[in-house]
């Protein structure tokens, strides 16, 4: 099963207006881990997610997808394993239906017809909005929106999901939906979040990116509840372990 | 950006009229499509002078907006934004082409028959163009222009745009939005901040065409454009569409309102 | 300025569809040849950024009114003539189907006069000229500002001419022509006003998106030799086929009809003298002079006919017409009672 291991070796990047946002990232994800990037606004997230999917390539280093390193010509193949949602599902759902949209990447694959369909009322089935399939992206609220653009991610049935900001602007129930739905998924799971909340229910591993640099690689128990590392990192404990802000009550154990 | 607000709510409800149940809903789209095409040229092929010749003309946006069960008001709504050009156009004949002619012991000048068949063609015309975008649909209309060997990166291209309306529109609104709340006494921009408003969007934009280009190649696009299932126009709409042109041709050579006149009055008699 | 169907004849709107869709054929092929790809959704979204940028308001300066953006040169300076060209058909066709601003048989009229003169006259001739020797801020500000304005009143003066030879209106073309140029002027600097603001925005803050353009993109490649063969061939053929026919063969044509439908009593001799005349004047040295000639001609010559054949028909025919619409009205109340009667059983 090593195919939906992530590898990244040294990775470099910089943007063509000279601004180094990358430097010397590697760290290896194992099949069925899931990890959550996190960092303050700026740090490089959004930058590795990029460099995972090949929107964007390195200027030294190399990221490996199972066991086929990222090139322009392995792209076609890697693209069908690896999904990504995107932060803003406005730009994930252009076509004008939810149906054509779940439907516009396995079309891509060139399936029959009949594979499609299968594969969209899947995929719809799973985020629980089959019956919204003939709306067009607008008519939807955003949580189901969300759900229709993680669908169109599904429909390629892909081993490895990454998640740019997941829960974003979502609604507390909608946001406990995808919470749920995200632990559902088997899958190899990459998420970045500023939601902690979510990174500690959904992830088992964090990695802490600062000023383009990995300051933290590890289990998620000890990392989230690490106030002085997130405090020099931008960051802070996640909410549901902060001191209660009515009675003061400490969650962290103070043993 | 009150027009902001109506042409979302605009796009919006044909987009719903689309989806429709109906016999005319259910039509293949190029028969549709070519049925409209035919029949505005029908109707603009009458010359200047006809009225009596365009009525009956009015049988096909009126069967069709009761089949596919269309509500009037927002035609109705259309042809009030619509017609006070023509008409500005329009107003213009009686007052060159003073040449009087007599109907039923009044004098008129000839403009006004000319005026008012163009109102009338007016009317038609874009009844019949709202009645078919609210009876297909976009995407529906995109098989039958695919059918029709447009290319495809036009056809695509019109769907990205039309889909990208909606969202920019409601970008642009919250911009307004804010902008009028802090230029409580200002009409409109002010030239000030023409370049940066209007710019700030256009770079978003870019931004935005960014992401949703990455996003398509993320999914494996590769220029082409598939639309997935299309159906084969079957009896019923060989049936629809001659059945019409038909009546269009009989409609252009005869003058069945005089006919039904003669009738009548033969039957009276 | 948008056509309306209303007020073109199909010859006319075929005329126009061809050619249009001739250029838009050949801007399709230079685009798949040497197009970055990132250009389709940059197309599109451009496109729907014009469409919803044509529905601000701008304040106009020293008038207290407000105008608003056609766009055309907004899309060719950052997408390039052929790009833009397809962006701007794009545009027009969802007005002309959401919101009835011209129409099906129009469609090709309105692209062409607000696409082909700013993409393929005024962008190359105009905007790069002065602006070949590099983008600043005085240039990108004249460049917008006249090719806005000239792109404009070509695409007025099309509009005329289109009119004129449909034959659905009374306007000569010298009130027309004196109507229409002085009130897309006055649009036309406003175009240009924005254009040239939103243009110096972008390159200030963005200028890789202009420069790309430009350098894709060299000032002196003749379009106009391919663009205008192609346009005239087109033009030539199907418009000039219908017209001559129409136009110097009138008898030809009622001849045709006779055979056709058994009856000369289809008016449309007056179009064709309509375009007759307009040929005339056309051809004419002194446009405004020998218009009212042969105006004058047309008139009498249509006196002949027109109340001979037509007098008889609209007098009766306003009797037809209203019985016309009695049994429209009592077509749409059966079929509406019998929906209810099954709306009801159903619902039983």
């Amino acid at each position: 099963m090593s195919h939906h291991k992530v590898e990244v070796r040294n990775l470099h990047f910089s943007y063509p207006d000279g601004h180094e946002a990358l430097k010397d990232i590697s760290f290896t994800i194992v099949h069925g881990e899931s990890v959550g990037i996190i960092g303050v606004n700026g740090a490089g997230k959004s930058t590795i997610l990029m460099l995972l999917m090949g929107i964007l390539f390195p200027d030294s280093g190399e990221v490996l997808i199972g066991d086929v390193h990222l090139t322009k010509k392995t792209l076609p193949m890697i693209r069908q394993r690896v999904g990504m949602v995107f932060q803003n599902p406005d730009d994930q759902l252009f076509m004008t239906n939810i149906y054509d949209d779940v439907a516009f990447g396995p079309r891509n694959y060139k399936l029959d017809e009949k594979e499609v369909e299968s594969r969209v009322m899947g995929a719809l089935e799973l985020v629980g909005i089959s019956e919204l399939k003939n709306r067009a992206p607008f008519r939807l609220s955003g949580g189901e929106k969300r759900a229709a653009s993680i669908a169109c991610v599904l429909s390629m049935q892909p081993d490895i999901l990454i998640m740019d900001e997941p829960t974003s602007a979502l609604d507390p129930k909608a946001r406990r939906r995808v919470i749920g739905l995200l632990n559902s998924f088997t899958h190899t799971k990459i998420i970045t979040s500023h939601d902690l909340d979510l990174v500690l229910e959904t992830c088992q591993r964090v990695i802490v990116v600062k000023n383009g640099k990995i300051t933290a690689d590890g289990a998620t128990n000890e990392i989230l509840t690490n106030s002085e590392l997130l405090d020099s990192c931008g960051l802070e404990l996640p909410l549901s372990i902060q001191d209660c802000p009515i009675c003061s009550s400490s969650k962290t154990s103070k043993k | 950006m009150t027009n902001l607000t109506s042409a979302l709510y605009n796009i919006r409800l044909l987009d719903d009229l689309a989806k429709k149940n109906t016999p005319i809903h259910a039509l293949h789209p190029l028969v549709k499509l070519l049925t409209t095409v035919i029949y505005l040229a029908v109707v603009m092929s009458f010359g200047r002078y006809e009225i009596s010749n365009l009525l009956p003309f009015i049988f096909f946006p009126l069967f069709v907006t009761l089949f596919a069960e269309l509500p009037l008001m927002p035609i109705v709504h259309r042809l009030l934004v619509v017609l006070p050009l023509i008409i500005g156009i329009g107003i213009l004949n009686p007052i060159i082409d003073n040449h009087t002619v007599t109907i039923l012991g009044a004098n008129f000048s000839r403009g006004w028959i000319t005026f008012l068949s163009l109102s009338i063609k007016c009317i038609l015309s874009v009844t019949v163009g709202i009645i078919l975008i609210a009876t297909t649909g976009i995407d529906r209309l995109a098989v039958a222009m695919r059918m029709l060997k447009i290319p495809k990166i036009f056809v695509l291209q019109l769907l990205l745009t039309y889909r990208y309306i909606t969202v920019l529109m409601e970008e642009f609104l919250r911009m307004s939005q804010a902008y009028s709340l802090r230029a409580p006494e200002q009409k409109g921009i002010s030239k000030h901040n023409w370049g940066s408003f209007a710019g700030q969007l256009i770079l978003r934009t870019f931004d935005r065409a960014d992401r949703v280009y990455q996003a398509m190649l993320l999914r494996g696009f590769s220029m082409e454009y598939n639309v997935g299932r299309i159906e084969k126009a079957n009896f019923k709409d060989f049936a629809y569409l001659t059945g019409w042109c038909l009546f269009f041709v009989i409609a252009r050579i005869y003058n069945l309102s005089l006919f039904l006149d003669s009738l009548i009055s033969g039957v009276v008699k | 300025m948008h056509m309306a169907d209303a007020l073109i004849s199909p010859t006319v709107g075929f005329t126009m569809m061809s050619v249009t869709a001739g250029v838009a054929a050949y801007s399709i092929k230079k685009i798949q040849s040497d197009m970055d790809e990132k250009k389709i959704p940059m197309m599109g979204v451009l496109g729907a950024f014009i469409f919803a940028a044509q529905m601000i308001n701008f304040t106009i300066p020293a008038t207290g009114s407000s105008g608003h953006l056609g766009g055309g040169m907004i899309l060719t300076a950052l997408l390039g003539p052929y790009a833009g060209f397809l962006a701007m058909a794009s545009i027009l066709l969802i007005q002309a189907l959401f919101f009835g601003d011209g129409g099906l048989l129009a469609y090709g009229c309105n692209v062409f006069n607000m696409g082909f003169y700013t993409c393929f006259i005024a962008y190359p001739y105009i905007y790069k000229l002065i602006t070949r020797k590099g983008l600043n801020s005085h240039n990108i500000f004249i460049a917008s500002m006249i090719s806005a304005v000239i792109g404009l009143q070509l695409g007025a003066f099309s509009v005329v001419l289109e009119t004129l030879f449909s034959g659905k209106t009374e306007l000569p073309f010298g009130t027309f022509v004196m109507l229409m140029q002085p009130i897309h002027l006055a649009i036309g600097i406003v175009e240009g006003l924005v254009t040239a603001s939103i243009i110096n925005f972008v390159w200030k803050a963005r200028p890789e998106l202009l420069e790309k353009v430009a350098a894709s993109e060299s000032f002196g490649t003749l379009y106009l030799n391919k663009i205008l063969k192609g346009f005239l061939v087109a033009a030539v053929i199907v418009g000039g086929g219908l017209s001559w026919f129409a136009s110097v063969n009138p008898d030809g044509l009622e001849w045709s009809m006779q055979k056709v439908a058994g009856t000369t009593e289809l008016s449309t001799s007056d179009e064709m003298h309509q375009i007759f005349s307009i040929i005339q004047e056309k051809t004419a040295l002194l446009p405004d002079y020998n218009f009212k000639g042969t105006e004058e001609k047309t008139v009498s010559e249509n006196e002949n006919t027109w109340p001979s054949v037509n007098i008889g028909t609209t007098v009766s025919g306003l009797l037809g017409g209203a019985m016309t619409f009695a049994l429209a009205g009592l077509i749409g109340l059966i079929v509406n009672l019998i929906k209810r009667r099954e709306d009801v059983s159903a619902s039983k």
